[in-house]
């Protein structure tokens, strides 16, 4: 579940739309596609960008331990977690760098936004190398 | 506009540092008054470990602090569970241990010489003053700091918070609730600022709770119910998706690290909640992303359907992956919080325990006093302003009242909440009757009213005349500040005429609504309120004192009972008993007793248990039970077959005291019974009226079971072979004493309490022992048999005691 998840990626919205089909979703969906590369900022889409590999590396991982096996689990566990927890943590970084959401984070400049993603990144990895085993 | 008194006119820098230095003496005295209100047990008896969980986490921590931390993490207890051991650096919460280790090495290195034990007394009252101080910082952020004061104060001598912390009892509780706090505390702070760094704070301090307390589950649902209450109430928002990603990311990550919660995190149900939400605020989130980019309202629409649609499937996933086995269903100690009759049909072992029944309402009453009926008016303030923290509190309060009301074990957790409610609404009520400020007197409303009144009217008509109501609005919010003048100022801004003809026709009626209007007037009632507030709480700190000196404060190790003369009388059987085990028996001795014993049999004679209380095996203490409750012949089979040398038995009869194995024997049978239905069978051990007699009405099931013949052996003895007073069971004991064949009497403590027979070897000429019994003592009484091969230590001691109380 986790990993459709709130990146503006088109082929997982495009996947929202087709799923209830209709006119105006294949409009929403150009003018979503079209909205995001002009409104985007250059920074929050090489974010975007990073979420995406994450995304990608989490799906390979998962589906490595369906199709193949899930023997070392707690490395399973470990490389899973390290990928959804980096891409939580992107995405708090991202939203808390976003000039749309200014005045939702009175006390968050982007500046402390990346030393809380740096801080967050360094705990979860030490977890993420311990439960490796 | 006046003051009902007035306050000494200091400057703002005087007021803050007046302020600073208050909050510093009360943070010292609630600290001194939480650590001093823990001590009655040490003062009045000696600082020892008190109940019998602690005697474990006690044995595990000088494991630690003597062979560091490598060998207690693979600590393998070859002691417990006799044949088959217990590896317990893998099977406990090591929060506990690893915090008094660390906390002794820390005082080892400054050369502060500290017995580990003294470390372990002391633990829980330490920590019970820093839990007041994050119940103060939780409190601070739902309404002020007074409020934060209030509510440190509370839990600091709450009776429900101090019954598990007093000195002495080293249990998971001591330090829990202070991490419960804090992770709590941290949680909200995370959800107001939306930053990623309290968010990851509360993961590591969730870490160090699961680390603690198999209560962490608590937090793990209590946070996600918490976000999910706020997206149903249609409080989503970018800093709620900050604040619980973060800290379910590497929350769960961290905490699978503790190796006896494993994998559970992602296994069992009762952790599926937390994942669940974290499911659900990943789509709301990315939901309302795509949102914010197209405008187009049935879109909007059919992305909330598509919400809806993924939530309902992924629940009937999660459902379908629990029927099918992939995700283990609850356990059976936390289904028996929902279905409060499923642990007495089906796991009788859960039940057994006396913590784990529902509370009376005395109960409550007994352990938080006043703050039980503050806390609902406190919950209802809350409600009136509904903040996103408040939510918060307002779940944990109905979840907490619950659970605490079907357990008494878990009133626990509920005193924090209610500490925190009651402080809100006592702060509120002081906040309303010490405020100087007076409500307007008749004389001044009615000027001011009457200058304002008209120009609400005039607001109505045109979007001319609206404006200019505002603007009347806001010279009123200016006027009640300045209290005289009103009508002048007004005047000036709004339109001058129809003030004039208003000022003229309204007088009379807002002199009525000046009457009306609700506040508190002159000095007496304020005085009345306040004193009556501070002479409710004089009585709480009196009951406060009160209960923890006299129900919560006392070692289960010794009994303590008054004399006639009010002397006290120590009655310290226990102890004697354990002590003997340790110095006369080998040092590989098993030791067979009921699983309450367990842990202190391990710690205090350092002798091999077959069952202990952490009771993970069930079957094992079924056959415990079984041996118990099988005649001797059948028994002395079982105890061969596990190597036993050794049953101990507690035996209240003679003095009275009431938590004997006698009265634990039904359990024994029940849960023996669920394993081997047709061998034991609790009906046997009933009369046929239905009656649980020891007397000559005793069935022969009964007589023969090793435990009643165990625990009346030699009884009637003490009463000149005449039937015995069973002062328990309040009945007159059978009137032929039960004989002993297979065992024998090795040690009886001096009141009686604890009675230790040693298993006899098998006959080295191959008879069976009955028979061999019979030869040797050649007459009916088998007695001087006893006497002659009895272990010589015990024999004069039990016979010292028997005198000493007939």
């Amino acid at each position: 579940m986790n990993r459709s998840t709130k990146v503006s990626r088109p082929p997982v919205s495009s996947s929202a739309g087709s799923a209830s089909s209709g006119e105006t979703a294949s409009n929403a969906v150009s003018t979503l596609i079209k909205s995001y590369s002009d409104n985007t900022p250059a920074r929050l889409k090489l974010i975007d960008s990073f979420l995406l590999f994450l995304i990608l590396a989490g799906v390979l991982q998962f589906a490595y331990c369906v199709l193949v096996t899930n023997f070392p689990f707690n490395s399973f566990i470990a490389g899973f977690a390290s990928t959804v927890g980096q891409f939580v943590l992107l995405a708090s970084l991202r939203i808390q760098a976003n000039r749309a959401n200014e005045k939702d984070f009175p006390s968050v400049t982007p500046e402390r936004a990346f030393g809380d993603f740096l801080f967050g990144s360094v705990v979860l990895h030490f977890f993420v190398v311990n439960f490796l085993g | 506009m006046s003051a009902a008194y007035h306050s000494p006119d200091f400057s703002p820098r005087t007021i803050a540092s007046i302020g600073y230095s208050l909050r510093a003496l009360i943070f010292f005295v609630v600290f001194a008054a939480a650590v001093s209100s823990r001590l009655f047990a040490v003062i009045r008896h000696e600082s020892i470990i008190h109940e019998y969980d602690p005697a474990f986490n006690f044995r595990a921590t000088k494991v630690l602090t003597k062979d560091g931390y490598y060998r207690f993490w693979n600590w393998f207890d070859p002691t417990a569970w006799y044949p088959l051991g217990r590896a317990a650096g893998g099977t406990l919460y090591p929060g506990l241990m690893a915090t008094s280790g660390a906390i002794y090495n820390v005082l080892h290195f400054f050369n502060i010489d500290v017995n580990i034990r003294d470390v372990c007394v002391f633990l829980a009252p330490g920590f019970a003053g820093l839990t007041a101080w994050a119940t103060y910082m939780f409190t601070k952020t739902m309404k002020d700091e007074s409020a934060g004061l209030l509510a440190g104060i509370f839990i600091a001598i709450a009776p429900g918070y101090i019954s598990r912390s007093v000195a002495g009892s080293y249990d998971n509780e001591a330090i829990a609730i202070f991490l419960l706090m804090i992770t709590f505390y941290l949680w909200i702070k995370a959800v107001k600022e939306g930053s990623a760094l309290w968010g990851v704070g509360t993961a590591i301090f969730y870490f160090y709770m699961v680390a603690s307390w198999g209560g962490y589950v608590f937090i793990t649902n209590m946070i996600p119910l918490h976000a999910f209450v706020l997206i149903l109430m249609g409080r989503f928002s970018t800093r709620l998706y900050v604040s619980y990603s973060t800290f379910y990311a590497v929350g769960t990550l961290a905490s699978m690290q503790v190796p006896f919660v494993g994998f559970l995190p992602v296994r069992t149900s009762e952790h599926m909640a937390a994942l669940g939400v974290f499911g659900l605020i990943q789509l709301v989130a990315f939901v309302e992303l795509v949102r914010s980019h197209v405008p187009s309202k049935q879109f909007a629409l059919l992305l909330r359907a598509f919400v809806a649609f993924v939530f309902f499937t992924s629940f009937a996933a999660l459902v379908a992956l629990t029927y099918g086995g992939y995700i283990a269903p609850w356990t059976g100690r936390f289904y028996s919080l929902w279905d409060t009759g499923y642990a007495r049909k089906h796991i009788p072992i859960i039940s057994s325990v006396s913590e784990h029944q529902p509370p009376a309402w005395p109960a409550f009453f007994f352990d938080l006093e006043m703050l039980v009926w503050l806390f609902p008016a406190g919950i209802y303030l809350l409600f009136r302003e509904l903040r996103d923290e408040h939510v918060f509190v307002i779940i944990y309060a109905t979840m907490a009242s619950y659970f605490a009301s079907v357990m008494v074990r878990l009133m626990l957790t509920l005193t924090p909440v209610v500490c925190v409610a009651a402080a809100i609404a006592i702060s509120s009520l002081l906040d309303t009757y010490l405020d100087p400020q007076e409500p307007e007197s008749a004389e001044d409303s009615v000027n001011s009213i009457a200058a304002s009144e008209p120009v609400a009217a005039v607001s109505k008509p045109t979007a001319k005349g609206g404006k200019k109501g505002k603007a009347a609005a806001a010279a009123k919010a200016a006027a009640a500040a300045d209290g005289d003048g009103v009508a002048d100022d007004v005047a000036d801004i709004a339109p001058s005429n129809e003030v004039v003809n208003g000022s003229t026709t309204h007088p009379v009626w807002a002199f009525k609504r000046a009457k009306e209007s609700l506040g508190i007037y002159g000095l007496d009632s304020r005085v009345v309120v306040s004193i009556y507030t501070l002479v409710l709480l004089l009585v709480f700190v009196l009951h406060c004192t009160f209960v923890t000196s006299t129900a919560y404060s006392s070692p289960s190790v010794v009994l303590a009972s008054r004399n006639a003369d009010g002397s006290q009388h120590i009655i310290d059987d226990f102890r004697e008993a354990y002590h003997w085990l340790k110095q006369n028996t080998a040092s590989d001795a098993r030791v067979m007793s009921w699983w309450d014993y367990g842990y202190q049999i391990a710690g205090f004679s350092d002798r091999t248990t077959l069952v202990d209380n952490n009771t993970w095996n069930n079957t094992h203490i079924a056959t415990v039970g079984k041996a118990m409750a099988s005649p001797e012949d059948k028994a002395y089979n079982i105890l061969q077959q596990h190597d036993v040398d050794y049953v101990l038995v507690m035996f209240g009869g003679l003095l009275g005291y009431s938590g004997d194995d006698m009265n634990k024997f039904l359990w024994m049978i029940r849960i023996s019974q669920g394993i081997w239905p047709e061998e034991i069978r609790e009906v046997d051990f009933f009369t046929p009226q239905g009656q649980y007699k020891v007397d000559d009405g005793a069935t022969k099931t009964m007589k023969n079971s090793l435990m009643y013949k165990m625990s009346y052996y030699r009884f009637n003895e003490l009463f000149g072979g005449r039937p015995g007073m069973d002062r328990v069971r309040g009945t007159p004991t059978a009137t032929e004493g039960p004989k002993l064949d297979y065992l024998e009497e090795a040690f009886t403590s001096e009141n009686w309490i604890v009675r230790i027979y040693e298993v006899k070897k098998s006959d080295p000429l191959g008879r069976e022992l009955p028979l061999a019994n019979a030869f040797d003592s050649g007459k009916r009484r088998k007695r001087s048999s006893t006497a002659s091969k009895g272990s010589s230590s015990s024999r004069p001691k039990a016979r010292k005691g028997a005198a000493a109380a007939s």
